[in-house]
């Protein structure tokens, strides 16, 4: 290796070194300190440091533990569907169908509920979804029911309260991704004689997937780590894992357990990772 | 084994800098519950002293004890704490003494609790606040005589109109009372015996709920009763929701209540202990009792003559020898018994 070349990478490293060692303090120390504590146990009210996997055991044996993990999975997933099922065409419609000249005001107006804190938006829609909410006063009012029926403190409260947020991020994500296709595809595949609709679903849509997926990925990361949307939407009628691991810290000040809970966590979303990874370009977002 | 300390475990370095401030001349730091955060109770005291009480908020004994492990000998002049947990600041030496005298004649007899608040003939903490957990309603939309019986709740009659209050230690307490257990006898085993209960009223209820969502859930008509509510959750509202009303059923409830202390490691005892003696004074404890973060039944029955009627009826002031009769102090488990509360209570979560 030439001096030149080694002087080169002495200062590429040097302008890598703030990153890694920002990672190193911030993300690995602590993580590695978190699996260390997820291999202790409680005994009593005192913490005892050992290196056994009873934490992990107990996770994937204990039926209240385990529902946790599947209550989770299940909520993110719908979330993560139904707001790309949402956000696509709405992103569509925004970078295709509005005046380019609006297209900032019309991205404006789909993220503005990004402007009020999370948890205030939360309790709207507890107060949006409720007996007496806005929602069941207006289907009585249409006919479309005769008494209100029960939406607020269920699994489908908290997915609308995440629904709603997560569109709009996936709106994003999306609309940010159609914006840098050149019209040229369109009209290549119009000149080869395919349909409107064939052209959406065989050229546009797979050339949005990685802000699809870049999207989605975001989306069940945010997802199944979120505790404010289930303790307030979900009426503690399920618990999804982000509450199991408050239980252990708030009320059993069983640490070693809300570790384990969180690197079980953060397990699944590295496999979400991992599954979305070949599509996830930042640079085409 | 190394053994750490679960309260050191819980200790964050943003407590650790505010337990660090510096005391200054003409102030006392209190370590408090929400309700006395309200400046409408702090301000008499700081005017008639020439002195500034700055508050800090926490919630849950292990907390307030994390907090104090956490700060340097002297940070701390004041705390409440729950009352039943004073014995576990008096064995970790954090309290100090209190003069014998503390106004405790006037008091609720019930209230004195002189063997949780004192050890071998010496004061270390003044109960200064109670109440119940029991049942809360809606008066127009419930029979009020139905809520007389905790068994109504397992009901028909009420299912998907119930709300739980998310706090283990009352609500199984009140499954207890319901099945014929008393809160000082629950151990493991009788626990599990209340197992199939608790489950059959989180099947009956529409929601588990912490306080503040609990209450809204109440006010805006979600639900008609709350089991483990009280005179914290109705009183409050009582100007603004009048139909919202608590009762104390035949099987009887829950009791709370709070206590004050001086610490033991306090630069401004006596400064501390004045604000101990003006916090359950008449006037002191009848702002305390309408706090604008959660109403509670005064210690000091001579609150009764400063609490105007309709505070008192809110606070249904004319029960409280009936209520007191008929209610049991809070489990205080030990380690292994929490644990099994806890352990059934997410199972019944879960469920």
């Amino acid at each position: 290796m030439s001096s030149i070349e080694r002087s080169e990478r002495r200062t590429a490293f040097a302008f890598v070194a703030p990153a890694l060692l920002w990672t190193l303090a911030f993300f690995l120390v602590p993580f590695g300190a978190m699996v260390l504590l997820s291999l202790a146990h409680l005994e009593g009210r005192e913490i005892v440091q050992a290196y056994d996997l009873g934490n992990y055991i107990k996770i994937f044996t204990d039926p209240s533990l385990l529902k946790g993990i599947f209550v989770s999975l299940e909520i993110t997933m719908t979330v993560t569907v139904i707001s790309v099922l949402l956000a696509w065409p709405l992103a569509w419609i925004i970078a295709t169908q509005v005046p380019a000249r609006y297209q900032r005001l019309a991205i404006m107006l789909a993220v503005l509920p990004f402007w009020t804190s999370y948890v205030v938006r939360s309790y709207a829609w507890a107060l949006v979804l409720g007996q007496n909410g806005v929602l069941m006063q207006w289907l009585i009012g249409i006919g479309l029911l005769d008494a209100p029926i029960q939406i607020m403190a269920t699994r489908a409260a908290t997915i609308i309260g995440f629904v709603h947020f997560f569109v709009m991020l996936l709106t994003l994500t999306i609309y940010a991704n159609l914006i840098q296709l050149s019209p040229n595809y369109a009209r290549a595949a119009a000149d080869l004689g395919a349909s409107g609709w064939q052209t959406l679903r065989l050229v546009i849509l797979p050339l949005t997937l990685p802000g699809i997926m870049t999207g989605a990925f975001l989306t069940f990361v945010l997802c199944i780590g979120d505790y404010i949307t289930p303790q307030i939407l979900g009426g503690n009628n399920e618990l999804s894992m982000p509450q199991l691991i408050m239980l252990q810290l708030g009320r059993r000040g069983d640490f070693p357990m809300a570790s384990a809970l969180s690197v079980v966590l953060m397990a699944l979303v590295t496999l979400a990772y991992a599954a979305t990874a070949r599509w996830l370009k930042m640079d085409r977002v | 084994m190394k053994k750490t300390s679960a309260h050191a475990m819980a200790a964050s370095g943003a407590l650790l800098l505010l337990a660090t401030a510096a005391q200054a001349e003409g102030e006392i730091n209190a370590l408090v519950w929400c309700d006395h955060t309200d400046p409408a109770l702090l301000e008499p005291f700081e005017q008639a002293h020439d002195v500034k009480v700055n508050v800090k908020e926490y919630e849950g004994t292990a907390a307030g004890l994390a907090i104090l492990d956490q700060s340097r000998p002297g940070d701390w002049d004041v705390m409440v704490i729950d009352t039943v947990d004073v014995g576990r600041a008096v064995d970790q030496g954090l309290l100090a003494a209190l003069p014998g005298d503390m106004g405790t004649a006037d008091f609720f007899p019930e209230l004195v609790m002189a063997d949780s608040n004192g050890r071998d003939g010496t004061i270390y903490a003044v109960t200064e606040k109670f109440g119940y957990n029991t049942i809360a309603y809606d008066k127009t939309k419930v029979d009020p005589a139905d809520m007389g019986d905790l068994s109504i709740l397992w009901s028909d009659k009420y299912a998907g109109r119930i709300a739980v209050y998310d706090y283990y230690l009352p609500v199984l307490g009140l499954i207890g009372l319901e099945q014929g257990v008393a809160t000082a006898d629950l151990t493991a085993d009788s626990v599990e015996s209340l197992r199939d209960r608790a489950y059959a009223l989180k099947a009956n209820a529409r929601q588990v709920s912490d306080v503040v969502a609990s209450q809204t859930a109440l006010a805006t008509g979600e639900v008609d009763i709350l089991i483990g509510g009280g005179e914290w959750v109705t009183a409050v509202l009582s100007a603004e929701n009048p139909a919202l009303d608590w009762t104390v059923p035949s099987q009887g409830a829950l009791r709370w209540s709070q206590s004050i202390a001086v610490l033991e490691d306090s630069e401004n005892k006596d400064m501390a202990t004045e604000f101990v003696k003006y916090i359950v004074s008449p006037e002191g404890q009848a702002r305390l009792a309408t706090s604008s973060c959660y109403w509670g039944m005064p210690a000091n029955r001579a609150a009764g003559d400063v609490l105007t009627d309709d505070q008192k009826a809110a606070l249904r002031w004319d029960n409280q020898d009936e209520y007191l009769a008929n209610s049991q102090l809070y489990p205080t488990p030990d380690a292994d018994l929490d644990l099994a509360m806890q352990d059934l209570w997410t199972d019944m979560l879960q469920q």
